[in-house]
């Protein structure tokens, strides 16, 4: 695995229609490992540089180098099947399918990849075992396994997009808000489970909030402040 | 792929209330559709082997349809008899093989009687040359014997031995009986699926006996001519409603009937079946394509509707859309799985429309039997029927574009995040 997991170079960023750039950003590196947290205001364009990470977006210009590929030179299957690989995501809210269980919510992420199903399944596990194991792990007590998801709680909810983002030991795991829906008491709880099964798996966290006091306790925090100002700033190092 | 058809299934059953809905709309549509071309098919092949190895019908001057309508077919009553001198030109035309005369106009319970001889048991032929076979008895010998088509003896509990009563003229109610002159089941007909099922038949001699002391459709009045003096009288028939002809040669048809047309002592008038029958498939055939094209687009608006619900469903599924793109899924397989749905309703509708279809003839079948004389086969599918399904399943096909076009459009539009 290469030391420097993404690297961003002089990309800009602009929506159909907008005049402006929404993203301007001369460089931005992450390293194997690393948990980042990206803070910045709504509306700042932090979704919109997730999208651009999962190669749904494509860049005005500029290189998004992921892993070992140019995402920007790859065609959109390419880069799906990147994402599928590599990529696991967390959403704000409304991470789950409502009419599959949380097993087959957790597998969603196996069966768009191969690689992640075989990685899922290295120690031997059957898919479903290994999501289970993900499930408890991530505190999630086995009798809710065969729950409905719409009837967790919002918390637990998003300990399963958690076991989806992270099952087959994707490189990477981008968070985008997804604590904004939970309260003060569930946020950190829901931090700490995150930081500590990506560095048992080895990824490297983006977590993306607008809310700076979840900052504590990453490697890194960086600020993307109102659209077009540049580069994420570095607060800390 | 299996396992996006899996998720498509399973997302359809998660709304299985409004898609079921449009599911019974699809499957009611194409019952339509189905029905209207099973009973235009049955229409025609009932009536296609009504009649098989007659060359000719013969009856008094009126359109070829009319004339096959009543002789054949028993629909609807002559306008004209033929005397029975012209029958007997007819029958002896050197060219002719056999003739079988029919009279008609009275019924029973509102069935045909059939007065004709008994050529009529040794050479009629229906179906693809089969000739009439008996279940039970054989045909009349007495004056006042008859026999009943198949659905006759079923329908009204007759066997052999039971005593009937004609009624004068056709009709279900208030008909003149000839109650004076009871007839005895003598034979019972093995079925044929043809109007012969529901004809009673007796001997033109028996047509003539209960008519004696009739005249212009009331029995006259202080005059009463007791069954066992009817003997006495003259019963040769006088008059006839219409004769089937069979031909030692075919090729001389047009001969014998050119012949017959021009017959000088009365307007006849003869027709070919075959010729007669397309005439009439060509006078209904329009209206046949019109309901054909009517039940055609209550599919179409079954189909919109599918389409138009499932376009409605789009709007909460967009987070749904964008969690499948987050973990992999391209757009493609986004367009796949929503048209899948609408196609799998598709499928699963016309599937259900066959099976209603199925029960609804097999429910209807001795209804339509009974009042119509055509007997519903209940089959499954024929291949014109096959034909319309696939039709269906096409449309259904190209309708599943604009959800699965939708998604596609939506999901590139909403990337990882969608705006609600
Ligand atoms: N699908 C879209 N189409 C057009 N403009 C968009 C779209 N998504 C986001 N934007 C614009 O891009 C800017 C940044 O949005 P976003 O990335 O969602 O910010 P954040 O996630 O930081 O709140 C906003 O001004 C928003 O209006
Ligand atoms: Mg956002």
């Amino acid at each position: 695995m290469p030391a420097t997991v993404i690297r961003i170079r002089d990309l800009r960023f602009r929506w159909a229609n907008d005049a402006g750039f929404c993203l301007d950003i001369p460089l931005f590196e992450a390293q194997a490992g690393e948990r980042i947290f990206l803070h910045g205001p709504s509306g700042s364009g932090k979704s919109t540089l997730l999208g651009l990470l999962g190669g749904v977006l494509v860049p005005e210009r500029g290189s998004l180098h992921l892993l070992d590929r140019e995402l920007t030179q790859l065609r959109p299957a390419a880069r799906d099947r990147f994402r599928a690989n590599h990529i696991g995501f967390i959403f704000q809210q409304f991470n789950l399918i409502p009419y599959l269980s949380l097993v087959d919510n957790v597998l969603l992420s196996c069966r768009f990849s191969a690689r992640r199903l075989a990685r899922a399944t290295a120690a031997g596990n059957s898919p479903a075992a290994e999501a289970h194991r993900l499930l408890t792990r991530l505190d999630l007590d086995p009798s809710l396994h065969g729950r409905q998801v719409t009837r967790l709680s919002v918390g637990q909810q998003q300990r399963v997009a958690a076991a989806r983002a992270l099952i087959g030991q994707p490189e990477i795991v981008i968070a985008d808000e997804p604590t904004s829906a939970l309260d003060a008491e569930r946020q950190g709880a829901f931090l700490a489970l995150l930081r500590d099964e990506c560095e048992r798996s080895g990824s490297t966290l983006l977590f993306v909030s607008h809310d700076r006091r979840l900052a504590a306790g990453f490697d890194r925090e960086l600020s993307l402040s109102a659209p077009g100002a540049g580069a994420p700033s570095e607060v800390t190092q | 792929m299996k396992w996006l058809l899996m998720l498509a299934v399973r997302s359809a059953w998660n709304r299985r209330l409004t898609l079921g809905m449009t599911l019974v709309a699809v499957a009611l549509s194409v019952t339509l559709l189905l029905g209207v071309e099973r009973v235009r098919h049955e229409a025609r092949s009932s009536f296609a082997l009504s009649v098989s190895g007659t060359d000719l019908v013969v009856g008094a001057r009126t359109s070829a349809v009319q004339l096959m309508l009543y002789a054949v077919f028993r629909l609807g009553e002559a306008s004209n008899n033929i005397r029975w001198q012209s029958y007997l030109a007819v029958a002896e035309n050197p060219a002719v093989a056999w003739a079988i005369p029919l009279s008609l106009g009275d019924s029973h319970h509102g069935l045909p009687v059939l007065g004709t001889t008994a050529a009529y048991f040794e050479h009629f032929r229906y179906g693809d040359g089969q000739p009439l076979a008996f279940a039970a008895g054989a045909p009349f010998s007495g004056l006042f014997d008859a026999v009943l088509g198949a659905e006759v003896a079923e329908r009204l509990s007759y066997s052999l031995g039971d005593r009937i009563v004609i009624s004068h003229g056709m009709g279900d109610v208030g008909l003149a009986e000839h109650d004076d002159k009871p007839f005895t089941v003598v034979g019972i007909l093995a079925r044929t699926g043809t109007p012969v099922d529901r004809t009673l038949h007796v001997s033109l001699e028996a047509i003539n006996a209960i008519h004696l002391d009739w005249a212009g459709g009331a029995p006259l009045p202080g005059l009463s001519i007791p069954p066992e003096h009817v003997r006495k009288f003259d019963l040769r028939p006088k008059e006839i409603t219409a004769a089937l002809v069979g031909l030692k040669n075919r090729a001389a048809v047009f001969r014998v009937q050119r012949q017959i047309n021009n017959y000088p002592d009365e307007p006849l008038l003869a027709v070919l079946p075959g010729v007669a029958l397309d005439q009439l498939w060509q006078m209904v055939g329009l209206a046949e394509r019109t309901l054909l094209a009517v039940s055609a687009m209550v599919v179409v608006v079954g189909l919109a509707g599918l389409v138009a619900v499932i376009l409605a469903s789009l709007g909460e599924r967009r987070r749904e859309l964008a969690i499948l793109r987050s973990v992999g899924a391209r757009p493609g397989e986004l367009f796949l799985l929503l048209s899948a749905e609408a196609l799998f309703v598709t499928v699963l509708g016309a599937l259900l429309g066959v099976a209603l279809l199925a029960l609804l003839t097999a429910l209807l079948a001795p209804l339509v039997q009974a009042h119509f004389g055509l007997s519903l086969q209940a089959q499954w599918v024929s291949a014109d029927e096959l034909r319309l399904l696939a039709a269906v399943v096409a449309a259904g096909l190209l309708a599943s574009l604009a959800p699965g076009y939708s998604a596609y459009r939506l999901s590139l539009a909403d990337g990882l995040t969608p705006r609600l």
